[in-house]
């Protein structure tokens, strides 16, 4: 009779959805039950927080750069070269490393996160802005724009899909990762993942579940943002 | 371009360096392997029998470097002793080991009876035996029900302890955790994730000592004196083990369990008893004698190799073996 209990099948589907809306108990917090559907909403809410910083971060530091550099025309190799360096760093050395620097918690995460979503936006940014019909850029410049006139009027909306596609994979990039923060100080829906020992199988299914469910919210919710954002001419066009 | 070229030239040079002392320190171990079979009866005190490379075995241990290296230990002594060992270290949370255990994947690894106990066997950590014979008895009868073998403990046992700098516990007037009574709450609290909601932690902290603290905080494993160190923790959740508290003795302290709260560990060897009767006698005899020399100094000073001297689990594994005489 004990053995089923003993030697539980891996997680169900359902196990986990009773696990994201209901508490369960656990062999090792003596009695206190863990789960449920405050819990994860606690928890969804940080690994939200801690996107939007990064992904703030990461647009402060990337987009005037790749804006700029992409008007310019110059600079392709520097975007590119971090763009592509950028993705190979490891996240949990530069956490580890941040860590011995200035300490865990939000700040470490929102840095090491932002590293994450920087390479993406350069690279898009720059690539965006430069392929823009030369023609239109040079119609404007003889209408009289301004060279900051020209790039907010002219360049970034029809480099709109671009920079939206940098955008999508920034976030995403951040949002998943984020799912890691509970080894540096920041309780996400990675502790679900985490602690399997606290939380069984089923909560460890549950993270997985919900830490999708999350960056496909967050893809979904950005591209309703592009589609409203593109100009009507180039939504025809795409159409 | 000159210093450049240089600078190319020995950093090539090092990988090169590398490449080759790693070739030999290869080439080193798997003559040791060669050689203690054949010889190991004459140099060491593990016998090597020639039945027992029948016998196909994988050890396992959890994620964090005292386990790795108690696993290398077993690994290499029962290699010693003949067996064909594979080793499946770093598996993770002790939920994972046990299962790995249980179904088979391998053939056995070290647990602590206290978290096999409240981990495994719901048992409450006040009602967890203090003394290291009683602890393995129960555990061993426990694991007996899942079919289970559970091998006689080590000399040293592991807990949890609440740990912060020894200025900070002169500041404070800290000496047992009941010191903490009514300064906790000004206090910030780092431990692993999972430590939040173990009643062998935080939660034990919480229900037994009724402590509340500003703020807990999980952090790595590795992270836990990096934290005090850097002046972000008041407390940290440490091990009893940890070779920094016998390096560092003026540096760190622990706080002295007083309600019993973190139930002290002796190691045990868990293995399925299918697996112990097809290994023979000789699994047994090794794992207990191997284990034999492993004090808590013994153990500090292993930890220390690894944690602090940044050698392998191997390495200190195989120094270990060798210097108590077990391998020639």
């Amino acid at each position: 009779m004990g053995l089923s209990l003993l030697n539980p099948p891996l997680a169900s589907i359902q196990g986990a959805i009773e696990f994201i809306f209901t508490p369960q108990t656990s062999n090792v917090t003596g009695g206190k039950t863990v789960g449920g559907i405050d819990q994860v909403i606690e928890l969804t809410l940080n690994q939200l927080e801690l996107t939007v910083f990064a992904l703030a971060l990461s647009l402060l530091v990337a987009m005037p750069i790749g804006l700029y550099l992409g008007h310019r025309g110059t600079g392709e190799l520097f975007a590119t070269v971090i763009g592509n360096a950028g993705r190979a760093i490891p996240e949990l050395a530069l956490i580890a490393f941040m860590a011995a620097l200035i300490g865990v918690g939000v700040l470490n995460l929102t840095i090491a996160l932002a590293i994450l979503g920087i390479p993406p936006l350069l690279t898009n940014s720059f690539v965006g802005i430069h392929q823009v019909d030369r023609s239109a850029v040079d119609a404007a410049r003889g209408m009289g724009m301004t060279e900051f006139e020209i790039l907010r009027k002219v360049e970034i909306p029809l480099a709109i899909p671009t920079l939206f596609a940098g955008i999508r994979s920034a976030t995403i990039a951040i949002v998943a990762t984020a799912t890691i923060a509970p080894i540096a100080g920041v309780l996400t829906l990675g502790d679900f993942i985490i602690n399997q020992n606290v939380y069984g199988d089923n909560g460890v299914l549950a993270g997985a579940i919900l830490v999708a469910l999350l960056a496909l919210t967050l893809e979904f919710s950005l591209a309703t943002l592009q589609r409203r954002l593109t100009s009507k001419g180039l939504r025809l066009k795409t159409a | 371009m000159r210093p450049q070229f240089t600078r190319l030239r020995a950093a090539v040079a090092m990988l090169l360096a590398l490449a080759l002392s790693l070739g030999v320190v290869a080439c080193g171990s798997s003559d040791d392997s060669s050689s203690s079979s054949e010889e190991g009866s004459s140099s060491g005190a593990i016998v090597s029998n020639s039945e027992n490379a029948k016998v196909s075995l994988t050890i396992g241990s959890k994620n964090f470097p005292e386990q790795e290296i108690l696993g290398e230990i077993y690994a290499q002594a029962l290699k010693a002793a003949g067996y064909k060992v594979k080793s499946d270290l770093n598996l993770g949370s002790e939920t994972v080991a046990h299962q790995a255990v249980k179904s088979g994947a391998i053939s056995g690894y070290p647990e602590y009876a206290s978290t096999a106990l409240t981990s495994f066997f719901g048992i409450e950590p006040e009602e967890v035996p203090a003394g290291a014979t009683p602890a393995y008895e129960k555990a061993k009868g426990e694991f007996e029900k899942e079919g289970l073998t559970a091998f006689p403990p080590t000399p040293f046992a592991s807990a949890n302890a609440v740990g912060t700098t020894t200025k900070f516990a002169e500041k404070e007037g800290l000496k047992t955790i009941s010191d903490l009574e009514g300064k906790s709450e000004s206090m910030s609290l780092y431990g692993s994730p999972e430590c939040r909601q173990r009643i062998d932690c935080l939660a034990g902290l919480e229900k037994y000592y009724g402590l509340k603290f500003k703020s807990f905080h999980p952090v790595d494993i590795g992270l836990r004196y990096t934290v005090l160190e850097k002046g972000q923790a008041d407390l940290s959740i440490l091990f009893t083990t940890d070779p920094q508290l016998a390096a560092e003795k003026d540096k760190f302290v622990i706080l002295e369990d007083d309600k019993e709260v973190f139930p002290a560990g002796n190691v045990i060897f868990v293995s399925k008893k299918s697996t112990v009767e097809k290994a023979g006698p000789d699994y047994e005899k090794t794992i207990v004698e191997v284990q034999k020399g492993l004090t808590l100094e013994v153990m500090q000073e292993l930890d220390a190799r690894v944690e602090l001297e940044k050698q392998t689990p191997k390495q200190a594994a195989a120094a270990y073996l060798k210097s108590a005489g077990y391998v020639g």
